[in-house]
């Protein structure tokens, strides 16, 4: 294939990543925007959406399309719900002061990632794509599925940025974000708005691991990579900024895209940790974060 | 609306930092609370919005015990907050912040309109945002939100503060006229000479305590008062 078809079959794949990265990353970004919290266990709620998916799909093996739509309904909420729980006994209990909830969050990992190797077990189990064909462009053929899930990942990414910038809820859940005492005193009950983000945060990474599953299969251990990219993400894009997000999701998704198709995984994984280090290092509060992040 | 305090203790840790406050407001009546820093007077007024729960003592509204209250649901009765430093939502609008002042009591728009005919200036600042508006507009847009609840009892932390003299008229216009409408209101000002042109009544806080609560007349009549307890002269403004 000469250059110009490999590059445009890269940009493919970097897209397909930055879609689904900046839903996880969105995911993180709000929890720490809005709680503070630096959520350790998100990459587990990617994970437990994946897991989610296979054991909702396998439910009706004779209708994969129908079993997937079920699992992408059933999977967020049920994580939704594994989410309210641990905010209810876990980070309100501690009030959720930033350097225990970090601690908590880590065990949080571990509890779920050991939940889910006792019943569901060490494999590695596809779920069948609900649609199957192929795009076919003059110089290769592409799935088709893949695309499905940039357009999926674009329209819950404009969903959730109505959600925050055009609605009650997304006022009252940025207010928060501003100023805690100052939302108390007008009558916003912050703890109820925290659950309430914790739950969104987890459904974003969970919606995105059952669209990722018939691509990359169910695996207790698939929670990492999610996370590490998620972190570098908000790390570059400035914690709790959904613009800066959304920029270093594309950044580094379509950056993971070529650099992984002309070279090797491994060089973009370097390459996007150097690019977190110089953040660091020259702009510390990110590419769209203020100062305050 | 009548507000009661009765015995209230408060902690910062092990520090205390009131004693034994007890007092209360009536409606239509201006409370200012003179001290020096560090007398009490924003923890007093933050456990009046529930923000600082106290370890003794009862706060009541009306006879209904507010103690243990969620410090969200004493906006939801109607007591509104204007804290120290305006401390508005700086990256939302100003239109957004009137927004949020009038979620708690689901407050129309005769609510928001009567808080913007009190500021007609913040009409043309609508969609602005509300961190890049000046120091009196700030405070105009604090108090505006505060006001969107509707509120029977307002809580005033040093609304003149850093303010220039036609805009802390202004203000003080603003908390005769809410006054006038009935509304109780619990003012901490420094500037002794605008406190004294609107309280009905005076309290002084000295290291967390209550040490008296005078009518503005007796003040005037002995300036001495304001020396020993803010540490400067009435003709301070």
């Amino acid at each position: 294939m000469s250059f110009g078809p490999h590059l445009f079959l890269a940009l493919l794949e970097g897209t397909v990543t930055a879609f689904v990265l900046a839903l996880t990353a969105l995911g993180l970004s709000l929890v720490f925007g809005v709680m503070r919290v630096v959520n350790v266990a998100h990459g587990e709620f990617f994970m437990l959406g994946a897991v989610l998916a296979w054991a909702v799909s396998s439910l009706i093996p004779a209708s994969p399309a129908l079993g997937f739509l079920l699992a992408l309904i059933a999977s967020p909420l049920a994580v939704g719900a594994v989410a309210l729980l641990a905010d209810r006994l876990v980070l309100r209990r501690l009030n959720y002061a930033p350097e225990a909830t970090i601690v908590a969050t880590i065990g949080l990992l571990y509890i779920l990632q050991q939940l889910v190797l006792t019943f569901y077990g060490p494999y590695a189990r596809p779920v069948t794509a609900p649609i199957s064909f192929r795009v076919q462009f003059p110089w290769f053929g592409y799935s088709g599925y893949k695309l499905v899930v940039i357009a999926a990942a674009a329209a819950l990414l404009a969903a959730t940025w109505y959600l925050l910038m055009r609605t009650r809820i997304g006022l009252v859940m940025r207010a928060t974000q501003y100023d805690r005492e100052t939302a108390q005193a007008f009558g916003i009950p912050v703890e109820r708005v925290y659950s309430g983000i914790f739950a969104l945060g987890a459904m974003l990474a969970a919606t995105a691991g059952v669209l990722i599953v018939p691509i990359q299969q169910a695996h207790y251990l698939m929670g990492l990579d999610p996370l590490l990219l998620s972190f570098i993400t908000v790390i570059i894009g400035g914690l709790g900024s959904l613009r800066g997000t959304l920029v270093a999701a594309f950044v580094i998704g379509i950056s993971d895209g070529v650099i992984s198709v002309f070279f090797s995984p491994t060089l973009a994984k370097i390459i996007a940790t150097l690019f977190v280090a110089l953040v660091l290092v020259f702009r510390p509060s990110g590419l769209f974060g203020s100062a305050r992040a | 609306m009548t507000l009661r305090l009765a015995g209230i203790d408060c902690f910062y840790g092990n520090v205390q930092v009131l004693r034994g406050i007890s007092l209360e407001v009536a409606p239509g009546e201006v409370l200012c609370l003179l001290g020096r820093n560090g007398a009490g007077k924003t923890t007093l007024l933050k456990t009046m919005i529930g923000l600082i729960k106290p370890r003794a003592g009862c706060i009541t509204l009306d006879g209904r015990e507010l103690t243990r209250l969620p410090a969200y649901g004493f906006a939801r009765l109607g007591i509104a907050y204007v804290p120290q430093g305006r401390r508005l939502f700086a990256e939302l609008t100003v239109e957004e912040n009137l927004t949020i002042g009038l979620m708690a009591r689901g407050s129309g728009d005769e609510a928001r309109e009567r808080a913007l005919a009190l500021f007609p200036a913040l009409r043309s600042r609508l969609t602005q945002i509300s961190g890049t508006l000046s120091g009196g507009e700030q405070e105009m847009l604090a108090i505006a939100r505060a006001l969107c609840l509707e509120p029977k009892l307002l809580l005033l932390d040093e609304p003149t503060e850093g303010l220039m003299p036609s805009m802390i008229q202004a203000i003080l216009a603003a908390v005769r006229e809410l006054k006038s409408q009935g509304v109780a209101i619990v003012l901490v000002e420094q500037r002794v000479e605008s406190a004294l042109s609107v309280a009905d009544r005076i309290a002084f806080l000295e290291t967390g305590m209550l040490r008296a609560i005078v009518r503005p007349e007796a003040v005037h009549a002995d300036p001495a008062l304001v020396q020993h307890y803010v540490g400067v002269g009435p003709g301070r403004r």
